[in-house]
């Protein structure tokens, strides 16, 4: 085919398309490279013996692993949810009203986006250490009751940001028009608005999931010994030696996160072509 | 163009909408900063109590030579990681801009999926590659090189804030390079520039706002990492974010930690104002 590439095609220059598949094997050889020795015959890690699930086997025995494991899909769970409905709440707020010092509030809201972990962490540590102990005896899962408010404070603004964006393309007058129709406020902002909102919660439940998911400084600091969520455990894990086992639960997680975005971006698909065809 | 509603005409929906966030990011959020800011003016007494009375002494600390050295490393680190993210992440984001749409999904979702995987599960998947037994010197060890120290030293790290930031940096500057006018990329070659100086003289200026907002985003999770050069650095690779950890966990010094950690913070709203006031004046050249 003698086809010239268009000037701006530079996805078909060999320099480029070699240096994407360079980037793309310094992204992925070392992930694909953990998952590959999870299914090592071999306790030392290091060449290829066979083939083997006894790791896999020794994680679901792992019983604290496990547990670790539910913590975290626990704690990422209800703090998605918190996450999302104030999230939500302080978008529409910030969007529909004025209202005293708000550039200040705006500025405070955007903090935790802004400020580094280790600092949230510490500040974390010391609020439940000295301000409100969280009770040790309390039954699972309100034992997690700390690290849920430390994920839902930094996981929130996240979502209003992204509400935000998109309550800007709303149209008030529709809001106006179901009012006119006697509808009340309640009903406007179900009806009218939250359909609108839509893309945007799907976006910010599967940012703030993830967030919550991935987080280890900031649960460092303000998880206990009996609330130790995945990666709290791989870390402790993984400061003694490099093992397979670890390989073989490290795979699990990066399976979970693929299915979730997987999920995730299916379930926005139709929503994101209807908001970009809109714009 | 849209019409804010004073807070005063409709004080039951505003309460409403407003007072649960507020209240959160107040009691849960900003009172935990503002008690590390009271302990960074205090001192310790005996294990655990501390005594806020007002003093400098923990700033002055960190001005000891010691110290200043992690903050300067830091930084440095940082701004390393940022132009190496940047070196070897322009060139990405040019081919994402410029694919075709069917493309463009894939190579997005190429950069994002490492994205999404969990942080310390990629920094072990580099412990096990560049461990001296690891897959780097089993290559380097068939062309009868190696093996090489490549973990556990400050090569390592910056290694590590590569990999880890390249899709912060990636993602920014697709979205700034996107929404260039096209026409005028192809004006300069069409008058004569070459690809590399077209970038340099046309795309770089135009796509410039977006492009610091870029290093910004990639330079402020680096500046603060802590696990990173915890897992992949040697002894004296430790970052701010490392010797903040050390005083509120072993060393149990609080009130210094906290003056470490607002020392940071001020960094990092420093970078985020430079960025700011760029970003302002360059608006300010265009009107």
């Amino acid at each position: 085919m003698s086809k010239k590439a268009a000037p701006l095609d530079y996805l078909s220059r060999w320099p480029l398309r070699l240096w994407l598949v360079l980037v793309a094997i310094f992204l992925y050889a070392p992930l694909l490279t953990l998952m590959a020795f999870s299914f090592n015959d071999s306790r030392r890690n290091i060449v290829w013996q066979g083939f083997t699930l006894d790791w896999y086997g020794a994680v679901f025995q792992d019983s604290d692993l496990l547990t670790a494991f539910g913590n975290s899909l626990t704690i990422a769970a209800i703090s998605t949810v918190v996450s999302l409905i104030l999230g939500a709440m302080v978008a529409v707020a910030c969007w529909r009203f004025r209202f005293p010092l708000k550039p200040a509030f705006e500025g405070a809201l955007a903090l935790p986006i802004v400020v580094p972990e280790i600092c949230m962490g510490v500040a974390m540590l010391v609020f439940f250490s000295r301000v409100m102990p969280w009770p040790d005896d309390l039954p699972w899962p309100f034992s997690l009751g700390a690290i849920i408010i430390a994920h839902i404070s930094f996981s929130f603004p996240f979502v209003a940001v992204i509400v935000r964006a998109r309550l800007a393309s709303f149209n008030r007058e529709l809001e106006e028009a179901a009012k006119d129709l006697g509808a009340s406020e309640w009903r406007a902002f179900m009806d009218v608005l939250v359909p609108h909102m839509k893309p945007a919660l799907i976006a910010g439940a599967l940012l703030a999931f993830t967030l919550s998911l991935d987080d280890f400084v900031i649960t460092f600091f303000t998880a206990g010994p009996d609330t130790v969520t995945f990666p709290v455990k791989v870390y402790s894990m993984v400061r003694f030696s490099v093992t397979p086992e670890v390989n073989a639960a490290s795979t699990l997680l990066i399976v979970v996160t693929v299915l979730l975005t997987a999920i995730g971006l299916k379930m926005q698909g139709k929503d994101v072509a209807k908001m970009e065809g809109g714009q | 163009m849209s019409t804010e509603q004073p807070w005063s005409r409709a004080k039951g929906p505003f309460a409403a909408v407003f007072t649960a966030p507020a209240l959160w990011l107040l009691f849960f959020f900003l009172v935990p900063l503002a008690i590390i800011w009271a302990y960074s003016f205090g001192t310790t007494q005996g294990l655990t109590d501390i005594d806020i009375n007002g003093t400098f002494s923990n700033y002055v600390r960190i001005a000891d030579p010691v110290y200043i050295e992690v903050f300067v490393k830091s930084l440095w680190y940082a701004a390393l990681t940022t132009f190496l993210c940047l070196v070897v992440g322009f060139p990405v984001a040019l081919a994402i801009t410029f694919s075709s749409d069917r493309q463009k999904v894939w190579l997005l979702l190429l950069i994002m999926l490492p994205f999404w995987t969990n942080l310390l599960v990629r920094t072990y998947a580099l412990m096990a590659v560049l461990r001296t037994e690891g897959f780097v010197n089993d290559m380097l060890g068939w062309v009868g090189l190696g093996p090489w120290p490549l973990l556990h030293n400050n090569f390592a790290v910056v290694f590590g804030l590569v990999y880890v930031n390249l899709p912060f940096l990636v993602l920014p500057l697709y979205s700034a390079l996107d929404r260039l006018d096209r026409s005028l990329l192809e004006a300069s070659l069409d008058l004569g520039a070459g690809h590399i100086r077209t970038i340099f003289e046309v795309v770089v200026p135009l796509a410039l706002p977006g492009i610091l907002s870029g290093l910004l985003i990639t330079f402020i999770p680096a500046l603060g990492s802590y696990l990173t050069p915890d897992l992949l650095g040697g002894p004296d690779s430790q970052m701010i974010a490392n010797v903040i950890e050390r005083q509120f966990k072993r060393a149990n010094d609080w009130p210094f930690g906290s003056a470490l950690s607002f020392i940071l913070m001020y960094l990092t709203f420093f970078a985020i104002a430079a960025q700011g006031l760029v970003a302002k004046r360059r608006k300010g050249l265009e009107q």
